[in-house]
C-alpha cells in the first residue's frame, strides 16, 4: 500500500498544491487561508498554484476557489466523494500526486485535513509536518515547515529533504485569507481516478450539527471571556455571560469545560480548538495547560482570574486577580455597572482603540 | 454474524500507547478545593488512556481480548504495566535501538508491522494525538499502511452486528460512522474517565509475563525503513518563542479592592474605556 | 480470579511481618498496601524497640535503615517556660535485644515490605482494600470493587488504627472518643553534625525525649522528640476527648509545644519539612477486641496493640510480634484442618509466647493511669516549682526538700493521701 520514494532526482516534482475543503457551497476559511499562503510559496518557487477539489458537483466551488488566487483547480468528480471519507479521498490524492508529482502539498489542519494527511503520508511514504504556522524556503530550495512544539513554547523547523512531495498541514486562523477576486481566471481540470463502491468503506449514519451560538464568535470579538473547569458547573457560565455582556465580549471555554459538556465544542480555545487573538482575553478558572495557551497566547492583553496563585496562566498574564471567581466575577460586574452609572444594558465598555 | 455475538472467537482489540512526559500539574481542584499535586515524570499519553478505556468498556460488554502495544525504550514498560493493571490482557513493546529518531512514517510502519505480527485483530485504537510531538499522524498512518477503514476523533465506539460504530467530533457537529471490522479509530482526549488500576490487574503485572519485548528482527521490520536516517522529515532546529513581555499586574486580597485596582489598571492602560 | 493462600491488608510493620512469616512458611501470600509505597501513608514518631525484629529477622541490623541507636534517654517536665529534665545515658542502651533505634517510617516500612517480598510474598501498592469478601459467614478474600476481588483462605487485617475492615468483619466495636488519642508529628531538618553536637551524640548515636506537663497544655498526653540522622521527629499524642472538651486543635498544641524554650533549644534553625496527624488507639489489654474469626485475623494497631504510658511509646515492636504470631497461627490452623475460627484461636497462644499479650497486660493499668489528669498537669507543675525553688539561690534561707514538696502539694490542692496513691499507682503501672 505504500510507495517509498527514495529520491535521487527531485526535479520532477514541481508545483504547489492545496487541498480544498468546501462546506455548503463555500470554501472553508482554512482553505482560503491556505490559498493565500500557497500563492506566496508558489511565487517564491516560480511554479503554479493548484487547488485539489475532490467532490460531487463542485464546479462552482472550483470557480470560486480560483478567485482567491489559484492558477488551476483539479476537480475529481465522483459520487463516492460527495462527503469526506478517508479511504477514497486518500486514494484520489495519492493517484493525483503520483500522476503530477507536485513539490509541495498543503492541507488545512482541520479534522478532515489531518485525517487525510496522516493516511496519505503513510501511503506515499513522504514527510508530513503537522499544524504549521509559518513557511520558508531554505537555501537548497526545501520547504521549511515551522510548527509550534511543546504546546507553543517553541517553534520546530521541519525539513523533508529527500522525499517529495513535501507535505504539511496548516493551522487555522494563522494565515490571512486573500481577498476574493471574481475576475480572476484559472484553469479547471477534470481528472478521473479509479474508485469502486468498496472504497466507500465507512458509512455516515448520522450527523448532528452543532447548534450555532447566536452571539458574537470568539474569533471575531475584541474581548473574549473564557471559562474553565474552575466554573465547576455549567450554570455558572451565566456569570461569564454577564461579564461578557458588560464588555461587549464573546464567551469561550477551555477544553475541560467543553468535555464536561458545559458549553458547545465550537467555543473551545486551544491546540485542538480555535486560535483567538482578541484585544483582551479574560481567562476565568482556567489553569493554563500548554494546549490551552496554544490558542490564546497571542492575545494582545491577558487577564487571569484564578484562585490558585501558582496557576501557570498567571505567568503570561498582563493582569490577574488571585481569588475566588465566584466573588471576583460578580464584583467585577458590579463595579463595571457602577462605572457606567448603573445602567449596564446599553452602555458597554468598548475597547479603547475602538473609540 | 458478529464475532462479539458468536462463540467462535473473542474480539481482539489493540490499543496503541505512547509514554509521554507528564505535564507538570499543580493546581486547585475546583470540586475539592485542594491542591492537586501530581509530580510523576511520565504517563500514558492522555488520549491513549481514553482509548484504552474505550477498549476496556467494550471488553466489559463483549468477549474481547485487549492488547496494548507501544514502540519505544524499555522505560515504556511503566505505562504498559499500568495498562495491564487497568485491565488490558497483555502488552507488546517494540523496542530496538534502530528505531530511534523515527518520524511518523516509520513509526506508523513499524507499529503496523507489529500489529500484523500480533494478528487476528478486529479493532485498533490510538489516541487523537500525543502531548509531546502532537502530530496526530500515527493513527491514520497505521490505517493507511494496513489499508483499513479509519474513523478519527471519536468519543464513543460500539460494536454492533460485527461492525464498528463510532461517534466522531468534526468541526461542525458530531457524526456517527459505521465500518466493517477490522478498522481503526483515533480517540479524543477527555471523552471518558480512564479507570484506575485494579488489584487483580496489579497482581497480574507482579506475576510477570504480561509484557512481551520484540525487536525489529522479531517482527520482521525492514531496518532500512526505520530510524532517524530513514525518516522523511527531520527537526532541523527548534527556536524558543519570545512571547511579548506581559505586564504581570497581579492583584490579591479583598475582592472589592482587587477588582477596583484591576479596573483602574485596565482603564489607565486603555484596555477598556472608562 | 486471582487467589492466594493468604492475603495481608496493610504493609505497615504488622502486615509486613505477617506476610514475611507466612511466605516463609510456604503460604502463597499477597500483601496489599493503599499507599504508593509502604510507609508513605503512615506517620511515625521515630523509635523502634528491636526485640521483635530480632525474632523476625535475626540479622536485621545488617541492612535495616536505622537512623540512630538511642543511647540517651530523657524525660522532661515542662511548665510555662521552665523545664526539668531527667537523663539516662548508657551505651548499653544501644545493644542486644533491648536496643532501640530511630527510623524514618517511609524507609523502614519499605525495607520490611521488601523482606516480605524477598521471602516470596507478592506486594501490591496503591490499592485500598475496600472490604472483606464474605460468604456464608466466612471470609473468602478481599474486595476492591464489585468486579475486582481476590480470593484467599485467610485474610490478616493489619490496617492500622483506623480499623475499618476490622469493624466490618464484626471483630470490634466502634471506637469511642475516649479510646483514641490524636498523634501529630513534624519532621525538622537539621544537619547531622548539628544534631550530634547539640545532643552530644556520636555518629550513629541517638537521643530520645518524652515531655510532660505544658507539652500537652496540661491535657492528657505528652510530647516526644527523637533524633534521626539529619532530621528530628517532634510530636505529641493528646487525648481526643480532652481536645474536644477544651476545644483546642492539636495543631495549636503542637505549635505551642514547638515554641517552648526547652524544645526550641534542640530544634533551633531547623526547617519543618513534614507534618502529619494520625489516630492512636488507646486500648489496654482490658479492651482487647476479638482478634479472629472464620478466615480472618487482626494484627498490630488494628488490634489495639499499643502501649503508651507517657514514658514509653511502643507500637511497632508489638505490631511486628503480632504479625509473627498471626503467621504462626495460620500455620497451626492449617495443620488443624484449616483457618476456621476455632482453629485460629491459637492466635492468642502465639500472642502470649511472642510477648504481645503479657506486655500489654503488664501495662494494662497505663491507660487508666493516663486518665489521671494530675499526672499531666498538677505534678509536672509541682515538680517545676520545686526545682525552681531548689535552684534559685537568692540569699534567703534554704528550705528542706520535704517541706517544699508538701507545701507545693498543698498549693496545688492535692490531698496528701491522693499524692501517695498516685505515686503508688504510677509505680505499679510502670
Ligand atoms: C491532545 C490534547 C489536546 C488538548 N487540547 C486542548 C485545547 O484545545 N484547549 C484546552 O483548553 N485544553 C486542551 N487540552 C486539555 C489541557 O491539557 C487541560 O487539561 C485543560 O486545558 C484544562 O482545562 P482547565 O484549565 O479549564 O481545567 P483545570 O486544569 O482543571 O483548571 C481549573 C482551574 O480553575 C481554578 N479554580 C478552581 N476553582 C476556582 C475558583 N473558585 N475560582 C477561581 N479559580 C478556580 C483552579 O485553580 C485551576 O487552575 C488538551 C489535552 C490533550 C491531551
Ligand atoms: C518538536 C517535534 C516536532 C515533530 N514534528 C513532526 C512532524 O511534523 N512530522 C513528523 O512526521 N514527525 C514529527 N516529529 C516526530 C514524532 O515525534 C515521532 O514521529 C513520533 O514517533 C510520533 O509522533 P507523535 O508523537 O506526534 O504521535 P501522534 O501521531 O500524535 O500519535 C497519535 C497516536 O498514535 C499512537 N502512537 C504514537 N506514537 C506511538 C508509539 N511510539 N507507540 C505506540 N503508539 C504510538 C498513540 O496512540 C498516539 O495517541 C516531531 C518530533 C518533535 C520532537
Ligand atoms: C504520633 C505517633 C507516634 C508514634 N511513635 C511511635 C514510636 O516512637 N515507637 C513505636 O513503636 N510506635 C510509635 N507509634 C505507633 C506506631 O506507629 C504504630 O503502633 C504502628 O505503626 C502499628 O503498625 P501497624 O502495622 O499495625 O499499622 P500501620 O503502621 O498503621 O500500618 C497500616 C498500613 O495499612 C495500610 N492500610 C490501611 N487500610 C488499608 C486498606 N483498606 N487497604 C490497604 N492498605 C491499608 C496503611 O496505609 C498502612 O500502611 C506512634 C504513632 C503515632 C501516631
Amino acid at each position: 500500500m505504500t510507495d517509498g520514494h527514495g529520491l535521487e532526482d527531485k526535479s520532477h516534482f514541481r508545483g504547489v498544491w492545496v487541498f480544498l475543503e468546501g462546506r455548503a457551497g463555500h470554501l472553508r476559511d482554512v482553505s482560503t487561508q491556505l490559498i493565500g499562503e500557497g500563492r506566496r510559496l508558489a511565487d517564491l518557487r516560480g511554479t503554479p498554484l493548484t487547488g485539489i477539489l475532490p467532490g460531487k458537483g463542485v464546479d462552482a466551488l472550483a470557480e470560486q476557489a480560483i478567485g482567491y488566487g489559484l492558477d488551476r483547480v483539479i476537480v475529481v468528480d465522483d459520487p463516492i466523494l460527495e462527503i469526506y471519507r478517508s479511504r477514497p479521498y486518500a486514494q484520489v490524492m495519492a493517484q493525483l500526486i503520483r500522476r503530477h508529482k507536485p513539490e509541495i502539498v498543503l492541507f488545512g489542519a482541520s479534522k478532515n485535513g489531518r485525517d487525510l494527511g496522516g493516511r496519505l503520508h503513510a501511503i506515499l511514504e513522504t514527510g508530513l509536518a503537522a499544524d504549521c504556522v509559518k513557511f520558508d524556503i531554505d537555501a537548497e530550495g526545501n520547504l521549511d515547515m515551522i510548527r509550534p512544539s511543546f504546546g507553543g513554547k517553541s517553534l520546530a523547523h521541519i525539513l523533508c529533504k529527500k522525499h517529495r512531495p513535501q507535505m504539511a498541514s496548516v493551522r487555522r486562523n494563522v494565515f490571512v485569507a486573500p481577498p476574493h477576486n471574481p475576475e480572476r481566471r484559472g484553469e479547471i481540470v477534470r481528472e478521473v481516478v479509479e474508485l469502486s463502491p468498496q472504497d466507500a468503506d465507512a458509512t455516515l449514519l448520522e450527523f448532528e450539527e452543532f447548534t450555532k451560538e447566536g452571539g458574537l464568535r470568539p474569533e471575531e470579538a475584541d474581548i473574549v471571556v473564557s471559562g474553565g473547569y474552575g466554573l465547576a458547573d455549567p450554570k455558572n457560565f451565566a456569570l461569564l455571560q454577564e461579564l461578557a455582556d458588560r464588555l461587549g465580549g464573546a464567551i469561550a471555554a477551555s477544553r475541560k469545560a467543553v468535555d464536561s459538556g458545559w458549553v458547545p465544542k465550537t467555543l473551545q480555545v486551544g491546540q485542538t480548538g480555535m486560535t483567538v487573538r482578541p484585544k483582551l482575553y479574560i481567562a476565568v478558572g482556567i489553569s493554563g495547560a500548554v494546549q490551552h495557551l496554544a490558542g490564546m497566547q497571542e492575545a494582545e492583553k491577558i487577564l487571569v482570574i484564578n484562585i490558585d496563585p501558582k496557576a501557570p496562566l498567571f505567568e503570561i498574564a498582563d493582569y490577574g486577580i488571585v481569588g475566588d471567581l465566584f466573588e471576583i466575577v460578580p464584583e467585577l460586574v458590579r463595579q463595571l455597572d457602577a462605572l457606567k452609572g448603573g445602567d449596564a444594558s446599553d452602555r458597554r465598555a468598548v475597547p479603547a482603540e475602538a473609540r | 454474524m458478529s464475532p462479539a455475538d458468536s462463540n467462535a472467537r473473542p474480539l481482539r482489540i489493540l490499543v496503541c500507547i505512547k509514554q509521554v512526559p507528564k505535564a507538570q500539574e499543580l493546581q486547585v481542584d475546583p470540586v475539592t478545593q485542594t491542591l492537586k499535586r501530581v509530580g510523576v515524570p511520565s504517563e500514558i499519553n492522555p488520549p491513549d488512556a481514553n482509548a484504552l478505556e474505550i477498549a476496556l468498556t467494550l471488553k466489559d460488554r463483549h468477549a474481547a481480548e485487549v492488547v496494548v502495544l507501544s514502540m519505544g525504550p524499555t522505560s515504556f514498560d511503566e505505562s504498559l504495566e499500568r495498562a495491564v493493571a487497568m485491565g488490558a490482557d497483555r502488552a507488546v513493546l517494540l523496542t530496538d535501538r534502530i528505531l530511534g529518531g523515527s518520524d511518523t512514517v516509520p513509526t506508523a510502519y513499524a507499529l503496523s508491522e507489529t500489529i500484523q505480527k500480533i494478528g487476528g485483530y478486529d479493532l485498533i485504537l490510538t489516541g487523537e494525538e500525543t502531548t509531546d510531538a502532537s502530530t496526530g499522524h500515527v493513527g491514520p498512518g497505521i490505517a493507511g499502511h494496513l489499508d483499513l477503514p479509519q474513523i478519527t476523533y471519536v468519543s464513543e465506539v460500539r460494536i454492533v452486528d460485527g461492525t464498528v460504530r463510532a461517534r466522531r467530533t468534526a468541526e461542525d457537529g458530531t457524526e456517527w460512522w459505521q465500518t466493517a471490522m477490522p478498522s481503526l479509530c483515533t480517540v479524543n482526549f477527555g471523552c471518558n474517565k480512564p479507570r484506575s488500576p485494579t488489584l487483580t490487574g496489579k497482581i497480574r503485572v507482579k506475576r510477570g509475563g504480561v509484557i512481551a519485548h520484540w525487536s525489529c528482527a522479531d517482527v520482521g521490520i525492514d531496518p532500512k525503513k526505520v530510524g532517524l536516517l530513514n525518516s522523511p522529515t527531520i527537526v532541523a532546529k527548534v527556536d524558543t518563542i519570545r512571547l511579548p513581555p506581559r505586564a504581570g499586574h497581579i492583584f490579591s486580597g479583598e475582592p472589592k479592592e482587587t477588582v477596583r485596582a484591576l479596573l483602574e489598571a485596565l482603564i489607565r492602560d486603555r484596555v477598556i474605556a472608562p | 480470579m486471582e487467589r492466594f493462600d493468604a492475603i495481608v491488608v496493610g504493609a505497615g510493620p504488622a502486615g509486613s511481618a505477617a506476610a514475611l512469616t507466612l511466605a516463609r512458611k510456604g503460604f502463597s501470600t499477597l500483601l496489599v498496601e493503599r499507599g504508593r509505597s509502604p510507609g508513605v501513608k503512615g506517620m511515625f514518631g521515630g523509635r523502634i524497640y528491636s526485640w521483635a525484629l530480632h525474632d523476625l529477622l535475626p540479622d536485621w541490623a545488617k541492612d535495616c535503615p536505622v537512623e540512630r541507636y538511642v543511647v540517651h534517654e530523657n524525660m522532661a517536665f515542662l511548665a510555662e517556660d521552665t523545664a526539668l529534665t531527667i537523663s539516662f545515658d548508657s551505651p548499653k542502651l544501644g545493644e542486644g535485644r533491648s536496643a532501640s533505634f530511630t527510623a524514618l517510617r517511609a524507609k523502614f516500612d519499605s525495607w520490611l515490605a521488601k523482606k516480605a517480598q524477598e521471602a516470596g510474598a507478592v506486594l501490591v501498592t496503591g490499592i485500598r482494600v475496600d472490604g472483606l469478601w464474605q460468604e456464608d459467614g466466612r471470609i473468602r478474600g478481599v474486595l476492591v470493587a464489585p468486579n475486582d476481588r481476590v480470593a484467599a483462605d485467610v485474610v490478616v487485617i493489619a490496617e492500622g488504627a483506623t480499623s475499618v475492615l476490622t469493624r466490618s468483619a464484626g471483630l470490634k466495636a466502634d471506637l469511642e472518643p475516649r479510646e483514641v488519642s490524636v498523634g501529630v508529628k513534624e519532621t525538622i531538618e537539621l544537619p547531622a553534625e548539628a544534631i550530634q553536637e547539640r545532643f552530644g551524640l556520636g555518629d550513629k548515636e541517638g537521643a530520645a525525649f518524652v515531655f510532660a506537663g505544658q507539652a500537652s497544655l496540661g491535657l492528657r498526653g505528652g510530647g516526644f522528640l527523637y533524633t534521626n540522622q539529619s532530621t528530628i521527629s517532634l510530636g505529641l499524642v493528646v487525648s481526643s476527648e480532652d481536645l474536644a472538651r477544651e476545644k483546642v486543635e492539636i495543631q495549636e498544641v503542637q505549635t505551642r509545644f514547638r515554641m517552648h524554650p526547652a524544645v526550641q533549644r534542640w530544634i533551633r534553625g531547623g526547617k519543618v519539612t513534614e507534618y502529619s496527624a494520625h489516630l492512636v488507639p488507646e486500648l489496654g489489654a482490658g479492651m482487647m477486641p476479638r482478634l479472629w474469626g472464620d478466615g480472618v485475623l487482626v494484627a498490630g494497631d488494628a488490634a489495639g496493640f499499643l502501649i503508651n504510658n507517657g514514658y514509653t511509646f511502643r507500637g511497632v515492636d508489638l505490631a511486628i510480634a503480632s504479625g509473627i504470631a498471626a503467621g504462626e497461627a495460620v500455620e497451626a490452623a492449617r495443620a488443624a484442618g484449616g483457618p476456621r475460627a476455632a482453629n485460629l484461636q491459637v492466635y492468642e497462644k502465639f500472642l502470649r509466647s511472642r510477648n504481645v499479650l503479657p506486655d500489654l497486660e503488664r501495662f494494662r493499668r497505663a491507660p487508666l493511669y493516663m486518665k489521671n489528669e494530675r499526672l499531666f498537669d498538677v505534678y509536672p507543675r509541682m515538680l517545676l516549682e520545686i526545682a525552681e525553688r531548689l535552684y534559685t539561690v537568692d540569699g534567703s534561707g534554704k528550705e528542706r526538700l520535704a517541706d517544699i514538696v508538701l507545701r507545693e502539694a498543698g498549693a496545688a490542692e492535692v490531698p496528701k493521701w491522693k499524692l501517695l496513691l498516685d505515686l503508688l499507682q504510677g509505680a505499679r503501672s510502670m
